[in-house]
């Protein structure tokens, strides 16, 4: 092989290679977009290292990162407990207004986030159709951080249903019959056949999931403000005291979501 | 032993109308049919994985109609052997043994895999998994894993269908072993007629979501009740006549084609349809004295070759299958004429 690799000289490597070159030289146009604007940011943040580094001992700046990241993973964790279920329904049986259901999960993905955020506003604030009973059982919603788990949640939903039951549809039905027919219950099924198959998808919809509501804003905006995360506090310095304020936050919180995200693809591509 | 009774299920594009089977414990029943007659359904039906929209499904003199197939201890085998992917071959033949009720403690379950994976020629495989292995051997480890939990029934979803030849014939044989080791009644779903022959005690004929007719190997592809049956079962001789005359069971029929075959059949009169298989007749230079009861002159139409053998076709409506051999002692040629001789036993006699 490799002896007949050598033999082959550069021009018929490329030609070979046609495809594959147009591709990355397309593809490279948005990762230069992405590279370019968060590499700026780093670049200018690095002249100002002193900056950062009073961003990183800022205690209000760490809090509202791990609010961000915190409450986040409470979304995700509630989206798994309900979604997964979801997703398995959705992907083994078809009925009537299936369609519907399906739709109604995808609607998040449509709605800009503000639509969302007064939507949900108006259900879960004190006067609101759930807000007020749960008000009098002592559970306040808005500006607490019920609040902002649940638009992170609304808003976060799709990826992991939509990742899940994509999931679910590419386990062959056909070994969760031979399963069935060796004795084993269908909650003996799913546990050891059906989920650990499509596990990989799940995790995949739960990391975007989770990376949805770690970024949303708008939403979170609106139902609440306070206690304060990090998109809220990097768009609260950015109007008050401008770019260098809101900067460092957005690195510090970028670099530590980066971090984590590479730990998670790296730990999924193992479980493959 | 199996009951199935006045069974309709519609499902997708597939369905099931008025079946009605007993299989017999012990026995190798094979189901026959051609792609899309609803085969792999009715299995799946009498697996559990499908409620039936009406009929019975019976098991050792039980009504398991809606028991749910975990019930059932019915062994399931699809074509493309559903292994379980994340298992290893050891875990998935343990898997079943994992599900029983009075769960044996992990030794003896391992002891029990250990001895399905030598009878079966598979000890060798238990650490590897499934993508790793070749057809055949994936085809064993579904086979040991289905009867690791000692089902009374073993349902086979065209087993062999993906197979290589050699492999092919190799399991054929396995298969044969477990129903005689295990004394399992053993339902095989096929549209191969050779793996039909070789292994079925009883064939059933399945098209069109019907059971068409159920017999003996022997019967159904000698004496099909009707003509779609005999063209299923490759009879390419189909003539039409009239029963002329019976003696002591040997009828006499005047074909339309001309001339008069004489049949085995108990037929008194009327018209009928007459099946001979090509291979039954006998193709020789002129007219001889022999225990054969018919006796043809015709002139020859076609010659075909199909691998050793050779397909000749007269213009008295027969076709004959010989060997090339025969073909090029005998010197055959387009225009010559031939006589063919095929006895009364051979001709299997229909109302027509």
């Amino acid at each position: 092989m490799r002896v007949q690799e050598a033999r082959m000289g550069m021009k018929e490597k490329l030609k070979r290679e046609k495809l594959f070159i147009l591709s990355l030289f397309l593809g490279f146009f948005l990762v230069l977009l992405v590279f370019i604007t968060l590499g700026n940011l780093f670049y200018k943040q690095a002249e100002d290292f002193s900056g950062l580094i009073a961003a990183a001992t800022d205690l209000v700046v760490l809090k509202s990162i791990g609010i961000s990241i915190s409450m986040a993973l409470v979304s995700t964790l509630i989206a798994f407990f309900f979604g997964v279920p979801l997703a398995y329904f959705l992907a083994r049986k078809d009925f009537m207004g299936k369609s519907i259901i399906e739709g109604i999960v995808d609607v998040p993905l449509m709605i800009p986030h503000v639509v969302a955020g007064i939507a949900l506003y108006g259900v879960f604030m004190r006067y609101g159709m759930i807000g007020a009973p749960l008000r009098k059982l002592g559970i306040v919603i808005t500006d607490a951080y019920p609040g902002i788990v649940i638009a992170m949640l609304f808003m976060s939903l799709p990826y992991l249903v939509d990742t899940a039951r994509e999931g679910f549809k590419k386990v062959d039905p056909r070994l969760e019959n031979v399963a069935r027919s060796l004795g084993a219950s269908h909650w003996r099924t799913f546990r050891e056949i059906t989920f650990p198959l499509a596990f990989p998808s799940i995790l995949s919809g739960a990391i975007l999931s989770w990376g949805r509501a770690i970024s949303e804003f708008s939403a979170v905006l609106i139902l609440a403000y306070h206690p304060i995360s990090a998109p809220i506090l990097i768009y609260e310095k950015f109007t008050s005291f401008g770019l260098a304020a809101s900067r460092p936050i957005s690195v510090l919180l970028i670099s530590i979501c980066l971090v984590i995200f590479i730990a998670l693809r790296v730990l999924q591509r193992r479980s493959k | 032993m199996i009951e199935v009774r006045d069974l309709y299920k519609d499902w997708k594009e597939f369905a099931l109308n008025d079946i009605n089977l007993e299989i017999e414990k012990g026995e190798y029943f094979v189901i026959l049919g051609p792609t899309g007659a609803g085969k792999t359904l009715l299995l799946e039906t009498i697996a559990g994985f499908y409620i039936p929209d009406r009929g019975e499904v019976w098991i050792e003199g039980d009504d398991v109609t809606i028991l749910p197939p975990e019930r059932r201890r019915v062994g399931f085998i699809y074509q493309d052997y559903s292994l379980f992917p994340h298992l290893n071959v050891e875990q998935n033949i343990e898997f079943g043994l994992k599900s029983r009720k009075k769960s044996a403690s992990q030794d003896t379950n391992r002891k029990r895999v250990k001895e399905i994976m030598d009878w079966l020629s598979i000890s060798h495989l238990a650490n590897r998994y499934p993508a790793t292995l070749s057809g055949g051997e994936q085809q064993k480890v579904a086979i040991a894993r289905a009867i690791a939990i000692e089902p009374s029934i073993l349902l086979l979803d065209e087993p062999l269908s993906a197979l290589d030849r050699r492999t092919k014939d190799y399991l054929r044989e396995e298969l044969k072993r477990v129903k005689e080791e295990f004394g399992i009644t053993m339902v095989h779903v096929t549209h191969d007629q050779t793996e039909a022959l070789v292994l079925a005690d009883r064939i059933a004929v399945m098209m069109k979501g019907r059971i068409m007719q159920v017999g003996t190997p022997h019967e159904i592809f000698n004496k099909p009740l009707n003509e779609e049956l005999a063209d299923f079962v490759g009879i390419e001789n189909v003539l039409c006549g009239v029963v002329r005359n019976n003696v002591n069971g040997i009828a006499e029929i005047e074909v339309d084609t001309g001339g008069t075959i004489f049949a085995v059949s108990e037929y008194p009169g009327g018209a009928v349809k007459v099946f001979i298989r090509p291979e039954d007749i006998i193709l020789s230079e002129s007219r001889g004295v022999s225990s054969a009861r018919n006796e043809m002159m015709g002139g020859i139409t076609e010659l075909h070759d199909i691998g050793p053998l050779t397909r000749v076709k007269m213009d008295i409506g027969l076709i004959a299958l010989i060997t090339k051999q025969s073909r090029e002692s005998l010197g055959l040629r387009n225009g010559d004429e031939v006589c063919a001789t095929f006895k009364a036993t051979s001709v299997h006699v229909v109302s027509g």
